[in-house]
């Protein structure tokens, strides 16, 4: 039975992070204006300010100082919301890796922009991409409940103690963040501690128990504690999927780690992340009705990669388009399509693989350009194709 | 570090040392370039360079007499610098470059 004290609303994807925040209760805000991510910070800034949400709003002078206050805010003890775009998580590049590897399970609300330059404020996943390797857990929204959702669960499993990793909810630049769509949220905050009690932190800053967070580890000790958050990264997908079942109940919308789309008899699949994935799944609306058996598999979550998942839904594609909504320079391919390559690699029969780079600095894409694209692969010459893109 | 583990999987979570004081177990003088070395006749105990070593590395006796503690000496010069009567020489460690 879920929750029934809920409310159906209209709100952008940055107002329904907020949100998502103030209903968490969380007890700290760190965190820099930056468009398109500003109207989280700023609602917050009113939550708190209004005394509706008892926390401390930190307000720095610059996204790496709003993640460092995050950390020592997470270490002692608290809950912690930080929000930012682009621009934003580079500055904020070299506190990413201290948080995942102190372990403080801070919620990051990122508006997905591109990186300049050019400058641009609409969305690439530049941002989300920079933070890959970072040893953060990593969820796409796709709409703006799923903005919301995943915020609330998302404190759920960064806390949990066989957990205890940072968290990024990404949502498209604009196209997300300041589009208003239905959704439903609860009442308040009370309603949301059946689902989310307060923090119980492991080992916090405690002047009566003195530890050393962060010490200095060279040649002999660096490895062992790398391979340390190594494993702990690796092992924690059940225990997500766990919270995503609970949160499913709770909120009465189904998360998991993917969702499939058509997938079943389909001899074409493409692969995505983020708001994109209903154009692609109208165009197979299209398409179907034409005969052409594609699918779509949609990633919800991105780190860690669910390779299990992924490749169970791919095994029996003839050919797999992964859509990158930014391009790796230099690489052999583009971010998501080397994980999905990667993951592919083991099956002794492998489908074909083409990426497409598409929508940088938030252009669009329509249903029909995914038609153009099933016309360009009749090429088995084409490996990458950049679609939209003028030439 | 003699008390601490050495496999990832028995360490305390994120590298965090759980037991404070710990630096008595670390020896950090091992990397000095230079090492002080106190003149007896000349010093005067007037222990400006128990004051001044940033390290705690001169080793106060009860008649105000110094010894230098070479398990913790970075060989910083300090005291050698601030020493009023040159009693202290700053010395090549491993007896230098022929």
């Amino acid at each position: 039975m879920s929750c029934e004290k809920q409310v159906r609303t209209g709100l952008t994807g940055d107002e329904a992070v907020a949100y998502a925040a103030f209903h968490a209760d969380v007890d700290v805000i760190a965190a820099y204006p930056i468009t398109p991510q500003t109207v989280m910070v700023e609602r917050l800034s009113e939550f708190v300010h209004n005394g509706e949400l008892d926390a401390e709003f930190v307000p720095v002078e610059s996204e790496h100082s709003a993640l460092s206050a995050s950390v020592g805010a997470s270490l002692a003890g608290a809950r912690v919301f930080t929000a930012t775009a682009s621009q934003g998580l580079a500055l904020m590049y070299e506190i990413l890796y201290i948080a995942s590897a102190l372990r403080t399970p801070i919620v990051m609300g990122l508006a997905n922009r591109a990186f300049s330059a050019p400058i641009n404020i609409h969305c690439s996943h530049d941002d989300a991409y920079a933070a890959r390797d970072a040893g953060w857990i990593q969820f796409f929204a796709e709409t703006v409940q799923e903005a919301y959702d995943l915020v609330i669960a998302g404190f759920k499993i960064a806390e949990d103690k066989n957990v205890l990793f940072p968290l990024i909810v990404n949502l498209d630049a604009f196209i997300l963040s300041h589009s208003i769509e239905p959704l439903y949220i609860y009442e308040g905050k009370e309603v949301v501690r059946e689902f989310l009690p307060p923090r119980e932190p492991v080992n916090p800053i405690d002047p009566d128990n003195p530890m050393t967070y962060g010490p200095l580890a060279l040649q002999n000790y660096y490895m062992e504690i790398k391979k340390q958050q190594y494993e702990a990264f690796k092992s924690i997908n059940p225990h997500i999927k766990k919270v995503l079942e609970e949160y499913s109940e709770f909120s009465g919308r189904r998360y998991d780690f993917i969702k499939k789309y058509h997938v079943d008899d389909a001899d074409i699949i493409f692969v995505i992340l983020g708001s994109a994935a209903g154009t692609v799944r109208e165009a197979v609306n299209r398409l179907r009705k034409e005969g052409v058996k594609v699918g779509v598999l949609s990633l919800t979550l991105y780190r860690p990669f669910p390779a299990n998942e992924v490749r169970e839904v791919l095994r029996n594609a003839n050919t797999v388009i992964v859509m990158d909504r930014s391009c790796s320079i230099g690489s052999p391919g583009a971010q998501l399509y080397l994980d999905v390559a990667t993951t592919l690699y083991s099956l002794p029969d492998r489908p074909r693989l083409v990426n497409i780079i598409y929508g940088l600095g938030g252009r669009d894409m329509f249903p029909d350009d995914i038609k153009k694209v099933l016309e360009v692969i009749k090429d088995p010459k084409v490996t990458e194709y950049w679609l939209g893109v003028r030439g | 570090m003699s008390s601490w583990p050495s496999k990832w999987m028995d360490l305390p979570m994120a590298g965090i040392i759980n037991k404070p004081g710990n630096s008595l177990e670390v020896k950090t003088g091992t990397w000095r370039a230079l090492r002080p070395v106190i003149n007896h006749e000349k010093c005067t105990k007037c222990l400006l360079c128990w004051i001044y070593c940033p390290d705690n590395a001169i080793i106060r006796h009860e008649d105000n007499s110094v010894d230098i503690n070479y398990d913790y000496c970075k060989g910083c010069g300090i005291c050698a610098r601030e020493c009023p009567v040159k009693a202290i020489e700053m010395v090549e460690e491993g007896g230098g470059m022929e």
